[in-house]
């Protein structure tokens, strides 16, 4: 019944190959991203290599609409970060730590922005908006985001802080420390690394979404919506140049939190050892 | 800010029912209500209001009659559209399922460093992640030059415009959706069942079958849910790496958004699309069997 060594042996060498070439598969555009933003395109679009050269690192903000747009974009990033991240810390924290009615009924209404098409959330926040006559622009830009944002902060705060020992914060008061100062000394230390992670995951999405925030834009740019109005005009290399740019950036960024987690993880060992 | 910290005049005795509750926190009925007020405003106002709005508005000058238009004045691209959504689900499962299994079971160290390979894509927006699918599928780029030189292509034939571009690129886009779920939960599975299995003579073929898969669905259910819902939804790809021939759903809301008079007809398409959806996954839900599971 059981089949031979040399087939099983084919069959482990063939699942390795398969999962490496998945792992080429999701990494080549990056690999394209990152190398075109060396190219000397021939013409206004910069999909055909021609050859190597430093024009668009030498020249970054040749552009001024794309630079503007880019600007545009982390502001809008920073302020939904900060708003999401408030808000959907607080209904973790809800979840985690209450029992209450209607637990399940907000788990789903959590879950179901994460159910539909991006184009139907957005279509349907645009036909409020139009019908309310509420002109687009950076503040609906910011209200779409911080929509579908808060459910991934709630989820990802609540999956990190579970199984908590809340009695800490029991003790803090019995100890005689303020309300305020339990949260700032005992709470806050407690679920910051979760709460760091669903702000980075909020600042990534924010830069990444395109279709919602597209759909309420009005006339305003995100670095995105600037690129899909240029499309028809022109990709310049400085596209790939910001682009490369923001890679390294949230990979240094990431791997500083992963030094700073292990480094909090190692201290609070030794405290426990 | 925090209700949880106020002091514990009203404690009530701590009842342990296998909740998350625990201690300080079950004081006040409405602390957590004051927790997640904000955000569930939010949601109210910004979510949940706008899909009535969405419906009422699919409703005006026609009523019903407003779907029927739209159903049979789309029918061609309703189709494609949930067949390029199964399409480049059902290739995301192919490539990512064995990739999550490989990195779960042999990641050994590397566990992390092959997950943060799966996420990097993220860290490069959507629309220049897909732009540069364009690059490699460009006629003369390295995609089109080796299916030319292996013969599969013939020599005047690209590859930009077709069906096969744009499912591709959607596979791509949604695949780390499809290899995270499936990871975290072949991650959690038990190695000594399948220590068990080998040790009652099961071959590691019907291993996988009875134990591995089975357990593992409830990452592949979601795992297709994150992928088909965006795919299916999606009109950047489409317009970026196709033509007229792979017009989805979303393009033809793409194109209309801003024209007032088509809306009760773009929402009524709309809604539809959130239907289907919606069906589809209660169907593929009982299908699976995941209410058991979970």
């Amino acid at each position: 019944m059981n089949p031979p060594n040399w087939l099983r042996a084919l069959g482990r060498i063939s699942l390795w190959v398969w999962a490496v070439l998945g792992l080429v598969f999701l990494f080549a555009p990056i690999l394209v991203t990152v190398v075109y933003s060396f190219n000397e395109p021939t013409g206004k679009y910069n999909y055909v290599w021609n050859k190597f050269s430093l024009a668009g690192w030498s020249d970054p903000f040749k552009y001024p609409e794309l630079t503007d747009a880019l600007i545009f974009s982390l502001k809008i990033a920073v302020s939904v970060t900060l708003i999401a991240t408030i808000l959907g810390t607080l209904i973790g924290l809800a979840m985690v730590k209450y029992k209450f009615r209607a637990k399940g009924f907000i788990g789903a209404i959590l879950v179901l922005p994460l159910t539909m098409p991006e184009v139907v959330l957005g279509f349907s926040l645009l036909t409020l908006f139009v019908a309310v006559n509420w002109s687009r622009g950076f503040v609906t830009i910011i209200i779409a985001q911080v929509m579908f944002s808060v459910s991934y902060v709630a989820t990802t705060v609540r999956a990190r802080i579970r199984g908590f020992d809340w009695r800490l914060e029991e003790a803090s008061l019995d100890l005689g420390a303020s309300p305020f100062r339990t949260f700032y000394k005992v709470t806050l230390p407690l679920i910051a690394p979760g709460v760091v992670a669903a702000a980075m995951l909020t600042f990534a999405l924010s830069l990444d979404d395109f279709i919602i925030t597209y759909l309420n834009s009005g006339l305003e740019n995100t670095f995105p919506i600037q690129i899909w109005n240029m499309k028809r005009s022109k990709i310049p290399v400085q596209i790939n140049v910001f682009s490369t740019a923001l890679l390294i950036i949230s990979i240094a960024l990431a791997l500083l939190l992963v030094v700073v987690n292990n480094r909090r993880s190692r201290k609070l060992a030794g405290l426990e050892a | 800010m925090t209700a949880a910290a106020a002091p514990s005049r009203f404690r009530r005795p701590r009842r342990d029912r296998g909740g998350e509750d625990t201690g300080v926190s079950a004081r006040r009925w409405f602390t957590p209500w004051l927790l997640i007020a904000p955000g569930g405003l939010w949601l109210l106002v910004f979510f949940i209001i706008p899909l009535f709005s969405l419906g009422r508005l699919s409703l005006e000058n026609g009523g019903l009659s407003n779907y029927s238009t739209v159903i049979s004045d789309n029918s061609t691209v309703i189709i494609r559209t949930f067949v390029y959504a199964t399409l480049s689900t059902v290739a995301a499962i192919i490539i990512g399922y064995p990739l999550a299994y490989v990195i779960a079971t042999k990641g050994g160290k590397y566990k992390n460093l092959l997950l943060a390979l799966v996420v990097l894509p993220f860290f490069v927006t959507y629309l220049v992640r897909t732009l540069s699918w364009k690059i490699l599928l460009f006629d003369g780029g390295p995609v089109v030059s080796i299916l030319h030189s292996l013969g599969i292509l013939s020599e005047s034939q690209g590859i930009l415009g077709s069906p096969f571009a744009v499912v591709a690129a959607l596979t791509y886009n949604f695949l780390p959706f499809m290899v995270l779920p499936i990871y975290v939960s072949l991650e959690k599975l038990d190695r000594r069942l399948l220590d068990a299995a080998a040790d009652l003579y099961s071959s590691p073929a019907r291993a996988f079958r009875k134990i591995t898969l089975p357990l593992s669905l409830p990452g592949l259910f979601a795992g297709t849910l994150l992928t088909f819902i965006p795919a299916a939804g999606d009109f950047v790809n489409s317009e970026l790496l196709g033509s007229e021939r792979t017009v989805m759903i979303g393009n033809i809301i793409e194109k209309n958004f801003g024209k007032e008079f088509f809306r009760p007809e773009l929402s009524a398409l709309s809604f539809m699309l959130m239907a289907i959806i919606l069906i589809g996954v209660i169907i593929y839900a009982r299908l699976l069997g995941t209410e058991e599971i979970a």
